[in-house]
């Protein structure tokens, strides 16, 4: 069989899509790049959902957070507390085995043990404490000055915020974002680890590499393949967000465009 | 555990739910609590030291070195760490019996990898085949407090590295200036003052380590994750005293409660730490608790 | 009598195991009564736990129970961590080109489909627990979506909670869950797979499996294991 070929039967193989049968003996280096790379779909999938829904629930909590209105802020500060205090390993696992009594309760539910929904409404609302946390910090850092020169222009209201606090807010906290976008990936590789089932084997690039390590007893063959995809993904990610970042700090001096380091600093979980 | 738990299927509420609650099962269940809160206490300072191992390195003069060390923490960090436990817990233990069939069977002929085996003579097998239970199980907990270390060791130099960086320059010039060696300068003056300036790092490493915890779980070791799977599942009354439905969810509250719990504690007890470590230090926080009335 | 007892120990010393330890490592997976599974102490227990024990007495072994995931229960024998597997683990060609087995200590036992209505015609979803004959069964059958799941437990959940529409296990696991269960019932037609449960040792453990299956066949011979199986499985009849 050659390399074309396996690609052709497993390239979209986590999509269920292709040879129903995953392979059991004779293992090529061709099959572990193509199942291994097929599986990066389901990151990938995971991930961006989660981060384009979270990001707009983030900026609910950090504001939430930050509010005068005390059922607003303990709600927030609660919210983030929940999930930023807790492993994501256990949350899965807790979200799984209490959306199967939902959906006993209801049908209306069903949909939500799958991993395609179910994980990601977890990752979801847990990229969001995360991201709720830094975008208050944020908030909290931006320059008085910059609120009391919007004063003294007579901008205030909905117009306020929209140029001065949450374009200020955005630039200061996307460097942590960006860091907790690319950990957010990194956390997809759970999913199939905790509870949550692979419908047919379709699971992500771990499962597929865990999948191989099991078969071959042979580590270092399918973890190093998906270290590499991990290590693509994340460049991809940190250029993307690089290039937000230009664009959220062109107006300033060059001296003062903050330059995005991908370090494990603050908000790692 | 109590002397009325003889019988329990003619107990009913409160008094079930003691006996249940104390079996022998749960006893292991609390004990694996004590597992994660051990490893949480072995790791830490391990991982502190192969961190500070990887900064000193990372600042090294000589070249390799340094790209070695700096290469060290970017893969880490740029892979997820579930993939680096599965990778490791097998590939340290291989490595191990490698090196030890190497050198305590040089005779030894044919291939070490027979397809799906891996066969190295009897004498490097690691534990011994023939030794006891809590020997496998103390090589089990080893190999996942050194796979949790070297993981979080990359973390932990990332940030003494950022550390050592953030000690102000003058003091080691000044210790230059007063004729201190460059091993002098590292150990008296740059070392003692980089913790302030690492705590914050390493505390939220704390508190990430804290969270990595479960995931010993898919290491093998029978943590508070097995037993709460273990527990919670479906109990069927032919094959035990104690049947109910499927309490999983309950089990795994327990367990986000348990963590929540931790996480609070660390918080406090970090907070009071940079508190205590702030004293007397130029930093700004150290200028707040100066100027704060007494 | 001698030339044998000079050639086993010859094979002793080159492969330095089974007689050469005091103890063999038992591995289980502590999840699949009546076979195995842990009690209300946390203790191993169930048929493999009777049956391991009085083979371990016959050989002459000193035995000592260890608890294995079911997914990487093989990986695991293979590297040393334990000696045998022992978890209702069906003989199959396609183990037996990684591990060996020694002779069945359990009969082929038909594998059946347990579903919440006896509807299910073999067509729909259908668990199985990962790495099982079963499982490998359902990817091949047409109009059955296959669902994984690592424990036997969660198969049965799944098809509670209507994650699955049946689940596919051993009769013998399924029996006394259905008997309990007023949701669960037997549903569409058993099938027989693999060749009886027998005893996973390391390939390269000769003299080990034939001590195991001496011991298997003196314990068949006086009637131990038909005992053992008629104590921990209702309505069966030992068969040897």
């Amino acid at each position: 069989m050659t390399c074309m070929e396996v690609i052709a039967d497993y390239g979209l193989r986590s999509l269920g899509i292709g040879e129903r049968l995953l392979p059991r003996t004779d293992f090529t280096l061709c099959q572990h790049f193509t199942l291994i790379g097929s599986g990066m779909i389901w990151n990938i999938y995971f991930g961006v959902l989660a981060l384009a829904a979270g990001f707009f629930l983030s900026i609910t909590v950090a504001f939430g957070k930050a509010a005068r209105n005390p059922v607003a802020r303990r709600a927030s500060t609660w919210f983030i507390f929940l999930f930023r205090g807790s492993p994501l390993f256990i949350q899965f696992f807790f979200a799984y085995f209490a959306f199967l009594s939902l959906k006993q309760a209801h049908p209306a539910f069903d949909p939500l043990t799958s991993a395609a929904i179910g994980a990601t409404l977890v990752l979801f609302l847990n990229t969001s404490a995360y991201a709720g946390e830094i975008f208050h910090g944020a908030l909290k850092s931006i320059p008085k000055g910059d609120l009391e020169a919007a004063d003294a222009y007579g901008i205030t209201g909905w117009k306020r915020f929209r140029r001065i606090t949450f374009p200020t807010m955005l630039r200061l906290g996307w460097p942590a974002y960006t860091n907790e976008a690319i950990f957010l990936f990194h956390a997809t590789a759970l999913v199939f680890f905790s509870g949550f089932p692979a419908w047919q084997q379709r699971g992500d690039a771990l499962y597929y590499a865990n999948y191989f390590a099991d078969k071959t007893f042979n580590p270092f063959v399918p973890y190093p393949i998906l270290a590499m995809y991990f290590i693509m993904l994340t460049l991809a990610v940190i250029s993307i967000f690089g290039a937000i970042n230009r664009r959220l700090t062109r107006h300033l001096p060059p001296e003062r465009q903050t330059r995005l380091r991908f370090r494990a600093r603050q908000f790692i979980r | 555990m109590f002397s009325y738990c003889t019988d329990p299927a003619s107990l009913e509420g409160l008094a079930w739910l003691s006996c249940y609650l104390t079996n022998g099962k749960h006893l292991l269940f609390y004990q694996s609590f004590g597992t994660v809160l051990l490893l949480l206490f072995v790791t830490a300072p391990v991982a502190l030291a192969f961190g500070f191992v990887g900064a000193a390195a990372a600042r090294a003069r000589f070249a390799p070195l340094a790209l070695l060390a700096k290469g060290y923490t970017a893969i880490v960090r740029g892979v997820p760490d579930i993939a680096f436990f599965l990778f490791f817990v097998i590939a340290l233990d291989q490595a191990f019996e490698y090196l030890r069939h190497k050198v305590k069977c040089p005779d030894w002929e044919g291939p070490i990898r027979q397809g799906s085996d891996f066969v190295v003579c009897s004498a490097a097998k690691l534990p011994l085949s023939n030794s006891a239970q809590w020997v496998h199980e103390v090589y089990g907990f080893a190999l996942a407090v050194l796979t949790f270390a070297i993981v979080f060791g990359a973390f932990a130099a990332n940030v003494l590295f950022g550390a050592m960086r953030s000690v102000p320059r003058p003091q080691l010039e000044t210790a230059e200036a007063y004729g201190f060696s460059a091993r002098q300068t590292f150990w008296r003056i740059l070392v003692p003052q980089m913790w302030v300036y690492a705590l914050p790092g390493l505390s939220n490493l704390w508190m990430i380590l804290v969270k990595a915890t479960p995931l010993l779980f898919l290491l093998g070791v029978e943590d508070i994750v097995y037993w709460a799977r273990e527990l919670g599942g479906t109990k069927n009354p032919r094959f035990s005293d104690y049947p109910h439905g499927d309490w999983r969810m309950y089990y795994f509250g327990a367990l986000l409660l348990f963590y929540l719990g931790l996480t609070k504690v660390s918080e406090v007890v970090l907070d009071r730490l940079m508190a205590r470590l702030t004293l007397g230090q130029a930093t700004s926080g150290g200028d707040a608790q100066r100027k704060a009335p007494a | 009598m001698k030339k044998l007892i000079l050639t086993t120990a010859a094979l002793a010393l080159m492969s330095g195991t089974a007689f050469a330890q005091d103890t063999v490592r038992m591995g289980t997976e502590g999840a699949y009564p009546p076979y195995n599974f842990l009690n209300d102490d946390g203790e191993v227990d169930g048929f493999e736990r009777d049956l391991g024990d009085a083979i371990c007495e016959t050989a002459e072994l000193s035995c000592e129970w260890v608890t294995n995931d079911w997914d990487s229960i093989i990986p695991n024998l293979v590297s040393g961590n334990y000696d045998t597997i022992i978890a209702g683990m069906s003989i199959t060609d396609e183990r037996d080109e990684v591990i060996d087995f020694t002779q069945a200590y359990f009969p082929p036992d038909p594998s059946a489909f347990a579903a919440m209505s006896d509807a299910f015609d073999g067509t729909g979803v259908v668990a199985a627990q990962t790495g099982t004959i079963q499982a490998s069964h359902i990817a091949s059958m047409d109009g059955a979506a296959l669902v994984e799941f690592a424990t036997p437990e969660e198969t049965i959940a799944a098809v509670k909670s209507g994650e699955a529409d049946a689940v596919l296990a051993d009769k013998a696991f399924l029996d006394p869950i259905v008997a309990e269960d007023a949701d669960l019932m037997f549903a569409s037609d058993d099938v027989m797979l693999g060749g009886g449960i027998g005893i996973g040792v390391r390939e390269s453990d000769t003299e080990l499996k034939a001590t195991l299956d001496a011991a298997i066949t003196a314990l068949k011979e006086d009637g131990t294991v038909n005992t053992l199986i008629e104590k921990w499985f209702d309505g069966m009849t030992g068969p040897y």
